[in-house]
């Protein structure tokens, strides 16, 4: 059996799966049941100053049959009394002293309130801080939340209030509302924060009601933009988390992925890219805290078939695998079959190569199935056709070098290499 | 002994209930469309006779979008309602669906036809507008499938149709010679009215060709005329006995549960059912269903040869219907001129014959079934003395066409009466293009007969 147990800044958990600051972590009642649900850590909801909510706050997008493939809120930070949370923290950590307790902040900005929130904070005897530079509504209006994490000067400026009181690990977490989240993830690192964490929710509309023509969330026949998470964000998650561990200054601090973390697959694929653990919301607001459990377990039997005893055994191990454009090789070249024993004649791959790419399969008609076979001279490789394929494995992707060695597009130039002709 | 009323209406009522439900709320609709790959020269769609566009109808369902689902449907098959409840979809498109090479069960084709065709039909969404009439006049001789589909089509086109059916309600053998627990009586009738709701189509009832009307009257007063009226005369087994108290043809068997409802029709205790196409199907099923004790199936081959679907035949099994392979029938006997013994021959397969099935052979042996009634579901006949006398091409009467058009200059036929009796959905089939056909003849003729 694989050790799933992690060590994030020396704060310990049974596994690396936090529920992240978000309406499962905002009191007593929900953190105790997802400890005993078996989640390693939460980061209680972001604490600051008060606010009050609306109704309604969220909204999702569907996709086929599938619900909530993207999620939407419109929530701020916690409007409970800060006290009541403070009581309740201390509470959980003594019923549950294993997993890791994280407090999320989101101070007003300006020293003072900062330090004061801190020292509230660090007296209930949890484990982390993290700040809240990320949530892009309601609170960046006011000069805090996304507002912070856009802006790397003052990132900087409130990390180094923060890093003046703080006597436990701090955590900034990181907005995708912007080109990239590096320049205000140095700045945050050069300022003294012990780790990062991304990403945020993204800015979104997820729909509009066509019969009254009123976006969604609905609020008194108006919405508002919204924080966009879930399964449909995780490949701008993947990507903003490489930039991060590529590097040289970040990559120096451990991060916390977030950002549509659904399954243990999705959760291994955040830590092959840097990520140290990861932080859920949306799963667990779709299926409840149950989710853990095969999260565990799938990421235990992963590990053991691939030979990994500790998390740090991957931790990481993606990161180089991406690369720059240029350095691709431009010798590698492969072709698609189709099996013709697996097919079953749908004509996916062919209606999407012949509309949509580059005309390279064969329909020979048949009454009522076709049969489908590739044009490998006109095949480029792009994989369109596995994509649509409802049928696994049935078109593989079959290596075919253009030439043995490696050659990338700038040494192609140089050579004087002939384009495409058609 | 023979008799009507053997069950309750509680009974009845469970009995006849509609065999393929439909789905029960819309998100069951919605998850059954979501499962369709939306193929390419879809299968399902070459394997329908009418070419409906399965994937499209279905996708319009599931993006929310009934109304276009059930134009797409109807455009194709203005019947796509009752062909959603009647059609063999096992052998056609839900047979064809690509599921069943992964070991999946097809997509529910039929049910989620019938999902977007019953709402049109519930809200009576019009979803054709007639262009301006053209003053043309075409004769439709039967209301039945054929003639439905070939009049909303012309109708469609400005052209003033006339249907003459020889019965009082419309449908044909929708509406007369289909097991009541796939479609109801006010189903049929609901279609039928669904279809006219496009106007300029005229159903005058209770006109037989032949009889109150006649081929030259319709000749004379209409621009072209158009024969859609099946077959209709049940196969005789020429047999000793077959004039018996007790014996019945099996369509008229159905027609009577169709038209007088159930307890108003007679059924033996123990009942012999001769044939296994479609029609021997749903005559032993609703025998049985009448609350006849023993319904037992008989076919001169095996199961091989059968000319209806596993299907069908499991839904005979499961009613408790007994079926016996390799027997033909005899002889009948009787008592005081009631049934109440068929004699059958035990055959044997013996060479292919026309139809490339290998051919019953008499053994010589036979074996007896005590009954008190017999339906004969051995096929039906064309109407040969009517064409006949009209001097019409046709061979054994099965009306011969080219391209729709008879040998006799506008006029033109399809459906049962041309292909000696075949699905519903072929029938629609027929007369889309009878009605092409007939539109094409028009425009090259262009002098209109106004004496009617």
């Amino acid at each position: 059996m694989a050790d799933i147990s992690s060590n994030f800044l020396g704060i310990k958990s049974p596994n690396p799966f936090w529920l992240a600051s978000a309406p499962p972590t905002d009191k007593k009642i929900n953190v105790l049941r997802a400890f005993e649900a078996g989640w390693g850590g939460v980061v209680w909801k972001t604490l600051g100053s008060q606010v009050k909510n609306v109704s309604s706050r969220y909204s999702a997008l569907n996709f086929g049959s599938k619900k909530m493939m993207g999620f939407n809120n419109i929530e701020l930070i916690s409007d409970r009394p800060l006290d009541l949370n403070l009581k309740e923290i201390s509470e959980c950590l003594k019923l549950f002293p294993d997993r890791a307790m994280i407090v999320s902040l989101m101070a007003d900005n300006d020293r003072n309130s900062w330090h004061e929130l801190i020292k509230k904070v660090e007296d209930t005897g949890a484990h982390g801080l993290e700040l809240n530079f990320g949530c892009p509504h309601g609170m960046t209006e006011r000069g805090m939340g996304a507002a912070v994490g856009q802006d790397p000067v003052i990132a900087k400026m409130v990390v180094e209030w923060v890093m003046e009181a703080a006597h436990i690990p701090v955590i900034t977490k990181l907005t995708p509302n912007v080109h990239s989240p590096v320049p205000t993830g140095k700045a945050c690192v050069e300022a003294g924060t012990n780790a990062l964490s991304l990403i945020n929710t993204i800015q979104s509309v997820t729909g509009i009601n066509l019969d009254t023509l009123v976006p969604n969330p609905y609020v008194a026949g108006k919405s508002v933009f919204g924080g966009y998470c879930g399964p449909a964000v995780k490949p701008i998650a993947l990507k903003m988390l490489t930039t991060i561990a590529q590097d040289p200054t970040t990559s120096k601090v451990p991060v916390s992925g977030i950002g549509g973390v659904s399954t243990w697959k999705d959760a291994v694929e955040f830590m092959l890219l840097g990520a140290s653990n990861v932080q859920v919301c949306t799963a667990a607001m779709n299926h409840g805290f149950r989710i853990v459990e095969d999260m565990c377990e799938g990421l235990n039997n992963w590990m053991d078939d691939k030979g990994f005893k500790s998390l740090n055994d991957f931790i990481g191990k993606s990161v180089e695998k991406i690369t720059h454009w240029e350095d691709l090789d431009i010798n590698y070249h492969h072709i698609a079959k189709i099996n013709q024993d697996k097919c079953i004649h749908c004509g996916l791959c062919y209606i999407a190569c012949e509309d949509a790419s580059h005309q390279s399969i064969n329909l020979e008609y048949g009454k009522p199935y076709n049969n489908y076979t590739i044009k490998e001279a006109e095949c480029v490789g792009c994989n369109l056709c596995q994509l649509v394929c409802p049928v696994n494995d049935c078109i593989t992707m079959e290596e075919h070098r253009v030439a043995p060695e490696y050659l990338n597009w700038i040494d192609f130039q140089k050579k004087g290499l002939p384009l495409n002709d058609h | 002994m023979i008799q009507s009323n053997r069950l309750s209406p509680e009974q009845f009522a469970e009995n006849f209930s509609d065999i393929h439900p439909p789905f029960e709320t819309s998100d069951a609709a919605l998850v059954e469309a979501n499962r369709c790959l939306f193929c390419y020269d879809a299968p399902c769609m070459k394997s329908c006779p009418t070419g409906i566009d399965v994937p499209k109808f279905i996708k319009q369902i599931a993006t929310e979008n009934i109304k276009g689902s059930a134009h797409t449907i109807f455009v194709s098959n203005i019947m796509g309602a009752g062909c959603s409840k009647v059609c063999p979809v096992e052998k056609l498109c839900e047979g064809a669906c690509v599921y069943n090479f992964m070991e999946e069960a097809p997509i529910a084709i039929a049910k989620l036809q019938r999902y977007s065709t019953e709402k049109a039909m519930a809200a009576n969404w019009q979803l054709f507008k007639r262009k301006e009439s053209t003053g043309r006049k075409v004769a439709i001789v039967g209301a039945g499938p054929a003639g439905l589909s070939c009049a909303h089509v012309l109708a469609r086109e400005g052209i003033d149709v006339t249907i003459f059916e020889k019965e009082n309600k419309g449908g044909g053998l929708m509406t007369y010679g289909i097991a009541a627990y796939k479609v109801t009586p006010q189903f049929c009738e609901d279609e039928v009215n669904y279809i006219l709701g496009i106007g300029g189509i005229e159903i005058k009832y209770n006109q037989e060709l032949g009889k109150s009307i006649s081929l030259t009257d319709l000749q004379k007063d209409f621009d072209a005329v158009y024969l859609g009226m099946g077959v209709g005369l049940a196969r005789q087994l020429e047999i000793p006995g077959e004039e018996l108290e007790g014996v019945e043809d099996a369509i008229k068997f159905i027609y009577n549960i169709r038209d007088k409802g159930f307890d108003k029709v007679a059924v033996g205790e123990k009942v012999a059912v001769i044939g296994m196409g479609m029609t021997a199907i749903d005559a032993a099923t609703q025998a049985k269903r009448l609350g006849a004790k023993e319904v037992t199936m008989l076919y001169r081959r095996t199961q091989e040869e059968m000319p209806c679907t596993q299907h069908e035949l499991d839904i005979a099994m499961l009613d408790g219907c007994e079926i016996v392979w390799l027997a033909s029938p005899k002889e009948i006997k009787g008592k005081e001129g009631k049934v109440n013994e068929l004699v059958c021959s035990i055959m044997q397969l013996g060479e292919p014959d026309a139809s490339g099935r290998r051919s019953p052979v008499d053994t010589g042996e036979t074996f007896s079934l005590n009954v008190d009634m017999v339906i004969k579901a051995a096929g039906q006949m064309p109407f040969e003395n009517l064409v006949n006398e009209f001097n019409i091409q046709h061979s054994k009467g099965k009306i011969n066409i080219n391209n729709s058009a008879t040998n006799i200059t506008g006029v033109f036929a399809g459906g049962d009466c041309v292909n000696g009796g075949k699905e519903v959905v072929d029938a629609v089939q027929a007369g889309k293009d009878g009605a092409k056909a007939i539109l094409s003849y028009l425009s090259n003729n262009l002098t209109t007969k106004n004496n009617r």
